[in-house]
């Protein structure tokens, strides 16, 4: 369905001196996303989520690189791929000028829907999302978790095939993330393929079939959570020393109990499965010393 | 294209016809103080050469009124770019990127129509004489078209809205009192002279002065403008693009 095929973007910018400085977001990534799975995107802050999804849905151009849906150069078909993408930013981007229920009815027009579907469609995916009540009121008005909702459906309006969301719940409480857990599940069930980023380790436990890890524009690993966590270790043990925590992971329940054995640790041991969090970290963080 | 132009224009069109009430009365200030203090107070000592002062007066204030309400109209555009971010709607959009600079432009023409036909009404009650033909309508159009480029390319290139101010103070601004609006440029210094009637402001005062009062359109001042408006089309078109690097 998606496939990017070393995929570089470079921005520039100049310094005080006037100087042009080059800056690499993404350096070199290769992914494959299947259709109808729920693929997520990992990565610290800076990692290059963003600037992936933006090359993804044609808002900036690569530097290098080539994307393909379905076999077809992205930047080669525009117009036919924009139509099938659903996109779901970062930050809220509504306009401000408009009220909800313009804000989707922009959206529907510009997607070239007809006046029938258009109205149908509001109203369906409004109630779908509890905001039947506002779709007379401004933008401004909503609660952070309205205006996420209200994001996530603008982007469903024309019914993608793609659907691209960065960083759908961040910064909501846990019932509203919840929701939109569902409604993302719900989409990837009903044959969308959806392509997330996010740095809650939960949520790509909870939704994602498989997920990719990136840190400084780079891939540094891909597979089923899973898969991931039996990569670095199935067993995790845990310790203070110095008071700092410490990580080592085995690969065998055996291995971790004679590690254990052997600490002269005075605080708590804990012996778990490796998570995603402890994946995440080990690949993004603890490398660079941080 | 013609349906996307059409909901690029709607979304604005949509925002006007609420603000419709308000924007009518804040267009009728300017022209207003414009008519009493040139037309009724300075104007009576004034002498133009045949007919008053306020005959000569009402093209030029049509030409620099539409100038700057197209230009103005066209300015939240930057707020959508760089604040609101909005205009990733567009850009995601299956729209061709052409379709989302003309919407833009010609909502803006549409304000700067609105605000010229109200100049037209008041210049009347003042008791100004002018004739109004499809040709003299088209060069409004045309003037309307240019300025609300100019504002749509510097809403795409310029970062903050201090830089998009400043090009109200350096650009609009000088035009507006010396491109023919107030007096004649003959009365400028040959150097000065020739500079100004480069800009397309001078030969719409041109155009709308001599047609207002019955004579003939000038040719070359049409190729002057139609030029322009092509040329303007195509920068902001061209910035519109360059979002995407
Ligand atoms: N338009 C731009 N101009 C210059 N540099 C940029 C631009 N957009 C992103 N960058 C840089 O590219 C790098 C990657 O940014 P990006 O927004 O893709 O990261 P991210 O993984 O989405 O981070 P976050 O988790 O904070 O959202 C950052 O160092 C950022 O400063
Ligand atoms: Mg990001």
């Amino acid at each position: 369905m998606i496939e990017i095929d070393a995929l570089v973007k470079r921005f520039s910018h100049r310094d005080k001196d006037n100087k042009v400085i080059w800056k690499t977001a993404v350096d070199g990534l290769s992914l494959s996303v299947k259709e109808g799975e729920i693929f997520g995107l990992l990565g610290p802050n800076g990692a290059g989520k963003t600037t992936t999804i933006r090359v993804l849905t044609m808002q900036t151009v690569p530097t290098e690189g080539r994307v393909l849906y379905d076999g077809k150069e992205i930047f080669l078909h525009e117009r036919e791929m924009k139509e099938f993408i659903g996109v779901v930013p970062q930050h809220v981007n509504f306009d401000q000028d408009l009220t909800v229920g313009e804000n989707l009815e922009l959206h529907a027009r510009l997607h070239h829907m007809g006046s029938a579907e258009r109205k149908r469609r509001i109203a369906e995916l409004l109630h779908y999302v509890d905001l039947s009540e506002v779709v007379n009121d401004g933008v401004r008005q909503l609660s952070g978790g309205m205006k996420r909702r209200l994001l996530i459906v603008r982007a469903l309006m024309h019914s993608p095939r793609i659907l691209f969301l960065d960083e759908p719940t961040v910064a909501l409480d846990p019932q509203v993330r919840r929701r939109i857990w569902d409604l993302i599940r719900q989409m990837a069930r009903s044959g969308v393929t959806v392509f997330l980023t996010t740095h809650y380790i939960e949520e790509a436990e909870a939704l994602c079939d498989r997920v990719a890890i990136m840190n400084r524009g780079k891939l540094v690993s891909e597979g089923e959570p899973l898969e991931l966590c039996q990569r670095l270790g199935t067993y995790a043990v845990e310790w203070d020393e110095d008071g700092r925590r410490e990580y080592r992971f085995f690969k065998r329940r055996d291995a971790s109990a004679a590690f254990v054995a052997g600490l002269a640790s005075e605080g708590k041991i804990q012996v778990r499965r490796t998570n995603l969090e402890d994946v995440f970290i080990e690949l993004t963080g603890r490398k660079e010393g941080l | 294209m013609l349906y996307d132009i059409w909901t690029v224009f709607w979304r604005d069109w949509v925002v006007l016809k609420r603000r419709m009430k308000k924007f009518i009365l804040s267009r009728m200030v300017a022209p207003v103080l414009y008519l009493v203090a040139f037309g009724w107070g300075l104007g009576r000592s004034i002498d133009v050469g045949g007919g008053s002062y306020l005959d000569f007066l009402v093209p030029g204030i049509l030409a620099l009124n539409s100038m700057n309400i197209s230009f103005n109209s066209i300015i939240p555009v930057h707020a959508e770019r760089m604040y609101h971010k909005s205009l990733e709607e567009y850009i995601i959009a299956p729209i061709c990127p052409g379709a989302f600079v003309i919407g833009k432009v010609l909502a803006s023409v549409l304000r700067g129509l609105i605000s010229s036909g109200i100049i037209l009404v008041l210049a009347a009650l003042f008791g100004a004489h002018f004739t109004v033909t499809p040709l003299f309508f088209a060069v409004l159009v045309i003037n309307c078209i240019i300025f609300a480029e100019i504002g749509f390319w510097a809403a795409m290139v310029l970062n903050t809205y201090e830089e998009m101010g400043q090009v109200n103070t350096y650009v609009l601004l000088p035009m507006s009192f010396l491109c023919g609006t107030f007096f004649s440029t003959q009365a400028l210094p040959e150097a000065l002279r020739w500079l100004i009637e480069m800009l397309p402001l001078t030969h719409t005062s041109f155009l709308l002065r001599s047609l207002g009062s019955g004579g003939e359109a000038s040719m070359s001042s049409m190729l002057v403008l139609t030029v322009y408006a092509v040329f303007c089309f195509l920068l902001g078109h061209r910035a519109f693009l360059r979002l995407r690097r």
